[in-house]
């Protein structure tokens, strides 16, 4: 059933050769909506697991383990086991945060900007980068919430909990709003991943051999049916949360960036911030979508799905938000000098030429250089290369966080009030951990739910344009 | 003795068709002919539908338009009310009623009251959940997530009968023709 045929259909008539080309760079020729369904689903309703899925998820599995280890540990012990110490306050806790919560980013411009710009090159990445998404933004979470020492006090010092003592969150403060910019983020990208995964729960409903597996993909599938006008309410209701989400996605890490650029540390206080922060978690996001579509495609086979154009636009898409980074660094430089502060001037020199001067240097090499390869279509075409950008860029990205909330933090206003900062064992356990945890999730989903958008993918097979009255 | 009908009440007839062209032709030429209840299957969203079978446009983006202003109002009176009434905080002197700095969780609540509007709406304007309906009796639907198309005339339609609409089903050239069983 899943070689792939002609259409039966006899209004199906070869498309011009034109259109043909134009529709194989976002699916390979000759798919037809059943074979599009039997790849998508085969990768999920088989009998058992194969051997690389169990290595992995195995790996993975230790991984997070140290991860609860580490926080289990934390959690007897309290913060102290961590690096920060005054005068840096804010370590590897809000350093992790904003890498994981950018990292995120990447899935909703995938399934909301880019489906309000109608392409068509979003839907096969979009089901894993809308899974990468909540994943990240879980790990994200971790880290404020076990910052604040006793996290099982953190709902009413986050949220206006009623608590019997009457005290509320102030309003005022950046943080308050990053705890609503996030846990909206969380809450949208949930809802709008599992409305995606409506339909496609329908299909394993109706594939599915095994009765209990039949009845718990029913059961999520709310009996959805395709009826007509289900689905006329269902595409109002993607495109309304496409336009809701847009806005969402791109406040989330202007509200993150508030964090910093509402203090007046030098180095923060900078109105850049927000659409720098923004970039930064699409350059991220995008490297990580890399990370793991590049892996998936080779070994679920889904080259046909995934295809050369889908990994050149992200690797595009890299290269722009990359250079808007590197902008943002030349503007924080520029600025230590033409703001005249003498602090703000401090602050740039040292990033350069202080203790951490290796990582600022590492940073614009990994974030800033290294992508400019990306302006060759034979770069932007050799995968393993690609693969390897795309891990520099992950890194590059963690170190931007890294030298912005330490270097500043170390050396501000006054000298008898600096001090260094490096993470402890439990730091990197903990951060290693969350790459872990997210990492087996990944493995989880890959197994459970159907990686690729089926009912998108059978919008873009040839044979499912309407053709005109009289046409045929 | 009297006699036991015991063939299942019918709840209308349904055509197959293996193409997106066929099934919004074939919806088109049912309402033409008179037909009011009936209703496509597809696999994926075929926006010619709509027209085909002249189905209302849904009332879904207003009721997001007022679930994100109750969202907005919602998230700034419980600003208002917690840092203005009920925990005032003086620091430095500032105004109480600091709305620039509440305009960052109204507009968040703006988005989550919307987008949870518009999920938990789009389910239940489309009756959803619902485990059982019956044209799950047809034999081959299961196809209707993957690659088939299917248009079903309800017997509840005043215009159907038995004899005469299978005949009107089967000049559409359908794959087949079925019984769909209440």
């Amino acid at each position: 059933m899943a070689d792939r045929q002609p259409p039966l259909d006899a209004h199906a008539a070869p498309a011009p050769a034109g259109m043909a080309r134009l529709q194989s760079d976002v699916l390979a020729p000759g798919h037809s909506f059943g074979s599009v369904t039997d790849e998508i689903t085969s990768a999920v309703l088989r009998p058992g697991f194969r051997p690389g899925w169990i290595v992995g998820f195995v790996i993975a599995f230790g991984v997070m383990s140290m991860f609860l280890f580490a926080v289990s540990y934390l959690v007897i012990k309290g913060t102290g086991i961590w690096g920060v110490n005054i005068p840096v306050g804010w370590g590897f806790a809000i350093v992790n945060f904003v890498w994981w919560i950018g990292i995120g980013h990447a899935g909703t411009l995938i399934s909301a900007i880019l489906l309000l710009f109608r392409q068509k090159w979003r839907m096969s990445i979009s089901r894993f980068a809308e899974a990468m998404t909540i994943f990240a933004v879980m790990c994200a979470a971790i880290f404020p919430v076990f910052h604040t020492g006793r996290p099982w006090l953190a709902a009413y010092w986050l949220f206006p909990y009623p608590n019997s003592m009457n005290i509320w969150p102030n309003f005022r403060s950046p943080l308050i709003w990053d705890v609503f910019a996030v846990s909206t983020y969380a809450t949208v990208s949930v809802l709008f991943w599992y409305v995606g995964l409506i339909p496609d729960l329908a299909t394993m409903r109706d594939r599915a051999q095994l009765l209990w597996v039949k009845r718990a993909y029913g059961v999520l599938s709310l009996g959805w049916r395709g009826s007509a006008m289900h689905w006329q309410r269902y595409e109002t209701a993607s495109l309304l949360l496409a336009g809701l989400a847009t806005p969402l996605v791109l406040s989330v890490h202007t509200v993150v960036s508030f964090d910093f650029a509402v203090a007046v540390v030098p180095g923060w206080h900078t109105t850049i911030f927000p659409p720098y922060f923004v970039a930064g978690a699409i350059y991220s996001g995008f490297a990580m979508v890399l990370t793991l579509a590049i892996p998936i495609r080779a070994y679920y086979g889904m080259e046909d799905f995934i295809t050369m154009r889908h990994i050149q636009n992200c690797a595009k898409v890299m290269l722009c938000t990359g250079l808007i980074v590197l902008y943002g660094y030349s503007v924080e430089a520029f600025m230590g000098w033409f703001s005249g502060s003498p602090y703000e001037g401090f602050m740039i020199a040292n990033r350069a030429f202080g203790n951490y001067w290796y990582m600022y240097w590492f940073l614009i090499f990994c974030n800033g250089v290294m992508p400019q390869t990306l302006w060759f279509k034979k770069v932007r075409t050799n995968i393993p290369l690609l693969f390897c950008i795309a891990l520099v860029v992950n890194v590059g990205m963690w170190l931007e966080r890294f030298v912005i909330v330490v270097t500043s933090l170390s050396r501000d206003f006054v000298p008898s009030a600096w001090g260094m900062y490096a993470g402890t064992m439990w730091d990197w356990m903990t951060y290693i951990g969350t790459i872990g945890l997210f990492t087996w999730l990944m493995f989880i989903f890959l197994r459970l739910l159907p990686m690729i958008s089926m009912f998108e993918m059978r919008t873009i097979v040839p044979a499912a344009k309407v053709k005109s009255e009289g046409a045929h | 003795m009297h006699h036991v009908d015991d063939t299942p009440k019918l709840y209308g007839l349904m055509a197959e068709f293996n193409s997106a062209t066929a099934i919004v032709s074939a919806a088109r030429k049912a309402r033409e002919a008179g037909y009011a209840k009936v209703d496509a299957y597809t696999p994926f969203p075929i926006h010619e539908l709509d027209a085909a079978l002249k189905l209302p446009r849904t009332k879904l983006p207003w009721l997001v338009f007022f679930g994100g202003i109750g969202g907005m109002l919602g998230g700034f009176a419980l600003e208002y009310w917690i840092s203005v009434v009920d925990y005032p905080l003086n620091i430095g002197g500032r105004p109480l009623a600091s709305w620039p700095a509440f305009v960052i969780p109204a507009y968040e609540t703006t988005i989550l009251c919307a987008s949870i509007t518009a999920v938990v709406m789009m389910i239940v304007l489309n009756g959803l959940p619902q485990p059982y309906h019956p044209v799950f009796n047809a034999p081959n639907f299961s196809s209707a997530s993957a690659d088939r198309f299917f248009l079903v005339v309800e017997t509840a339609d005043p215009k159907f009968d038995g004899t005469a609409t299978r005949q009107f089903l089967e000049s559409l050239h359908p794959l087949g023709v079925t019984d769909v069983a209440q």
